[in-house]
């Protein structure tokens, strides 16, 4: 019996003397569960859906995400709502793939020592958030948030939010040339109350508001890029109309 | 040739290649320090234009200083191990080990008393969480790993390390990732992946590090006077071949522009969710689990002088582990936008996990067996054996947490922080421990540690830590999960989300404590292991210390 195993188990020496062999063998390991888990993603129709209303950041919404990238928001924030009764009933209706579909990288994060904000847009006022974003717990007492007054203080640099916008546009987002060559003015746009551009900028971005988020005319700070971007999310998709069958997962 | 004193002392091509490429990208970061966008970036240029510059002229100051000839391979019979870039490693995992835990207890403290943020940017809970996890899992663990493969590798294969200046590229080149990703974190650099929050530059950077260290690593195999390679090298390879292959996948990113920090990720949304997650949980399986495991299949034999338990339990471990834990990653995506077949793979692979995880513990454990009385009189054993308990609890919570209907309730709470300290503290940071206290001595020549006794007090330190801080984690993770889905008897939600926040302050504390009795456990080994450096050398070179014959 002993001597029958021992030659199976013999043939592993094939491993243990050639390391080239042992590397190819540990790389087709690797390979199966990476490839079927993550090459059907890209064809399946749940994750690749086209879904009313989705469209990519505008330029001052795109700031936004960026400083909400920079300064560690997805460490405590996610932005995923599960389909489970009292998520539902907390933060609303369960997010889509589609939702996430212009995030570079995606933002539904892992961990919630704050509450969810994938549909945080429109449940509070700019003022509320700009009070918030200065001291958390002026608002909400007991948060343990930490103060972000740094940035209404600071000036937006969106300088270079045209190449930000091509770089997006290599991955796929579609960015037409149009709209990276009218960055800085749509940003300007929409970061104001009456700016003349701001019809033409929905135009290119639906249902984006155009008003004065930091409430100081004629400045542009990191807080209104980012409260622009909070504002935004979780409010493209008009529920009423969705479709949910069409998108069984 | 080499014993030829009057040869001509010439640059080898190594020295010479390597200078003119450093010169290289010295004047290209000083381009793009000119014309960098931020004040951050052209600070980062600065620092790789003078680590660069800095290295060139230690690499000159190095070719006047050594013969003209190879350095030898052999000293008389035994291989002339080359154990300066080991040592080098070593130090530098006890010094980022020390800052990444004060880091991580910083952070606790900012949690439980919020006003811990002082209002400044740079120190912020967001920005210096990522800190933590990069100081203790990259610049901690990855040092420990770079050491002791280094060593194991020399040492099991009894040849000296290939290269010349390669092994010191490597864990120089490592350790400067270390910083540029570290300061970056600071300074709001980050691509908000977590575990792989460093931009394009400092990716493009460890690429180069890592295919050098991977070919150090071949190249020593290839070198090797042992009929097999031993199965410590067997998880020390399958740990650099596959976080260089994650690494790749989950990193792809399009720069905004050569003078920009920024990058945006090539995948996004539910794609990127998941190309995440295949990273995130094998940087776990692969990274905190494989290379460490290969500690455990060397520093464990050694220091109980006893074989291990079972080779044949080491071959199914070893593909089992491997082919499994590529699956598991969507165990961190249940109920979202993810698919739900994916969702499911990704249970049940992790269910499956179980098997080899637990085969890997009892050939660690069993390995004592006829020695089960060493783990009285060495404390530095059984900080390596209970490391492999810590292993097996976590890789039997691991699973459990994956089922969908648990990971309903723990997913998002502090249950996976208390997971994930169970495993790094009481998994990669004892093991870690373990093999720093074996290797210090060893590589200085030392009779035995300055203190056996400090070990303990160590050991029984950090580990009282561990409990304190997973039990409250455990505590606040279910009690935060049932709190936001309680129902009044009317119907409604019965807490708002900031009421369950400020429920988890006395855990919160408690956290904190246990972070910090495992930092003062740390502590006590840095003057530990200060001392036993300090202390004369061993008068007699521990002759001939066997080397392990491949488990068979």
């Amino acid at each position: 019996m002993a001597t029958s195993q021992t030659s199976s188990w013999a043939r592993h020496r094939i491993f243990e003397t050639n390391s080239i062999i042992l590397v190819l063998g540990i790389l087709a390991m690797i390979s199966v569960g990476g490839l079927v888990e993550i090459l059907p993603l890209f064809y399946v129709k749940s994750t690749i859906e086209k879904v009313d209303g989705m469209r990519p950041y505008s330029p001052l919404e795109l700031a936004g995400f960026n400083i909400y990238v920079r300064e560690g928001c997805y460490v405590c924030h996610s932005q995923m709502i599960r389909p489970l009764r009292d998520e539902v009933e907390r933060y609303g209706h369960y997010s889509l793939a589609a939702e996430s579909l212009y995030d570079h990288p995606f933002q539904w994060g892992s961990k919630r020592n704050g509450p969810d904000l994938a549909r945080v847009g429109g449940k509070y006022s700019d003022d509320w958030h700009r009070q918030h974003l200065r001291n958390p717990r002026s608002v909400v007492p007991g948060s343990i948030m930490p103060s972000y007054s740094w940035l209404e203080t600071t000036p937006l640099d969106a300088a270079h939010i045209d190449e930000d916008m091509r770089a997006l546009a290599v991955t796929g987002v579609p960015y037409t040339a149009d709209m990276i060559g009218r960055a800085a003015a749509d940003l300007r746009a929409q970061a104001s109350a009456d700016d003349p551009g701001a019809a033409d900028m929905v135009k290119r971005y639906p249902k984006a508001v155009a008003r004065d988020f930091g409430g100081d005319k004629g400045r542009t700070t990191e807080a209104d890029a980012l409260i622009a971007y909070l504002q935004r999310l979780g409010t493209l998709v008009d529920f009423k109309i969705y479709d949910d069958k069409a998108n069984i997962r | 040739m080499a014993q030829n004193p009057s040869s001509v002392k010439t640059a080898t091509i190594g020295e010479a290649g390597l200078s003119v490429a450093l010169i290289g990208l010295a004047l290209l970061s000083l381009l793009i320090a000119a014309k960098a966008y931020t004040p951050a970036f052209a600070f980062h240029a600065y620092l790789f234009a003078a680590a660069s510059l800095a290295s060139v002229f230690v690499i000159v100051n190095r070719y006047y200083k050594r013969d003209a000839g190879p350095v030898p391979q052999l000293i008389g019979d035994r291989p002339n191990y080359n154990m300066g870039p080991v040592k080098f490693s070593s130090i530098a995992a006890v010094f980022w080990g020390v800052a990444g835990f004060t880091v991580g207890l910083y952070i606790a403290l900012e949690l439980a008393f919020p006003s811990f943020n002082l209002d400044l940017p740079w120190i912020t809970f967001g920005r210096l969480r990522p800190l933590h996890t990069s100081a203790v899992i990259f610049a901690f663990g990855g040092n420990v790993l770079i050491a002791t493969s280094l060593y194991v590798v020399q040492r099991t294969c009894r040849a000296r390390l290939v290269g010349d200046l390669a092994p010191w590229f490597v864990v120089l080149g490592y350790n400067f990732f270390i910083v540029i990703a570290g300061t970056g974190y600071l300074l709001g650099i980050t691509q908000s992946k977590e575990y792989a929050e460093p931009e394009w530059y400092a990716d493009t950077w460890l690429t180069v590090v890592w295919v050098v260290y991977l070919l150090v690593f071949l190249g020593t195999i290839w070198k090797r006077r042992e009929p097999h390679i031993y199965v410590a090298n067997w998880f020390y390879l399958a740990f650099i071949v596959t976080i260089a292959v994650l690494h790749l996948g989950n990193n792809s990113a399009v720069p905004v522009s050569l003078f920009s920090s920024k990058s945006y990720i090539v995948w996004a949304g539910v794609q990127d969710a998941m190309v995440q997650w295949w990273y995130g949980h094998n940087a776990v399986g692969f990274f905190l689990t494989a290379g460490f495991l290969a500690i455990m299949y060397y520093f464990i034999p050694k220091r109980a002088e006893r074989p291990i338990y079972s080779y044949r339990l080491s071959i199914v471990h070893f593909w089992g582990l491997i082919f499994l834990y590529i699956w598991a990653g969507p165990h961190h995506l249940h109920y979202t936008a993810l698919p739900d077949w994916a969702q499911t793979l990704g249970m049940t692979f992790s269910v499956m996990l179980w098997m080899p995880s637990w085969g890997g513990m009892i050939n660690g454990l069993m390995t004592l067996s006829g020695a089960w009385d060493k783990l009285r009189t060495d404390p530095v054993l059984r900080m390596l054996v209970v490391s492999v308990a810590f292993y097996g609890m976590s890789t039997f919570e691991g699973p459990l947490m994956s089922i969908k209907t648990v990971n309903a309730l723990s997913h998002y709470t502090d249950w996976g922080i208390g997971h994930v300290h169970s495993g790094s503290l009481g998994w990669v940071g004892f093991v870690s421990f373990g093999a720093l206290y074996c290797l210090v001595p060893w590589l200085w020549s030392r009779a035995g540690l300055y203190s056996l006794k400090l070990v303990n007090w160590h050991f029984w330190i950090s580990t009282i830590g561990i409990v304190f801080y997973i039990s409250a984690m455990w505590v606040a993770g279910v009690m935060q999960g049932l709190m936001w889905r309680a129902y009044t008897p009317q119907g409604f939600l019965e807490y708002s989300f900031v009421e369950t926040s400020i429920a988890m302050h006395p855990y919160y504390v408690i956290r904190a404590i246990g972070g910090a009795l495992f930092l003062i456990g740390a502590l006590i080994m840095v003057y530990n292991l200060y001392m036993t450096i300090r202390s004369p050398e061993a008068s007699s070179q521990p002759e001939g210390r066997p080397v392990l014959a491949a488990a068979e």
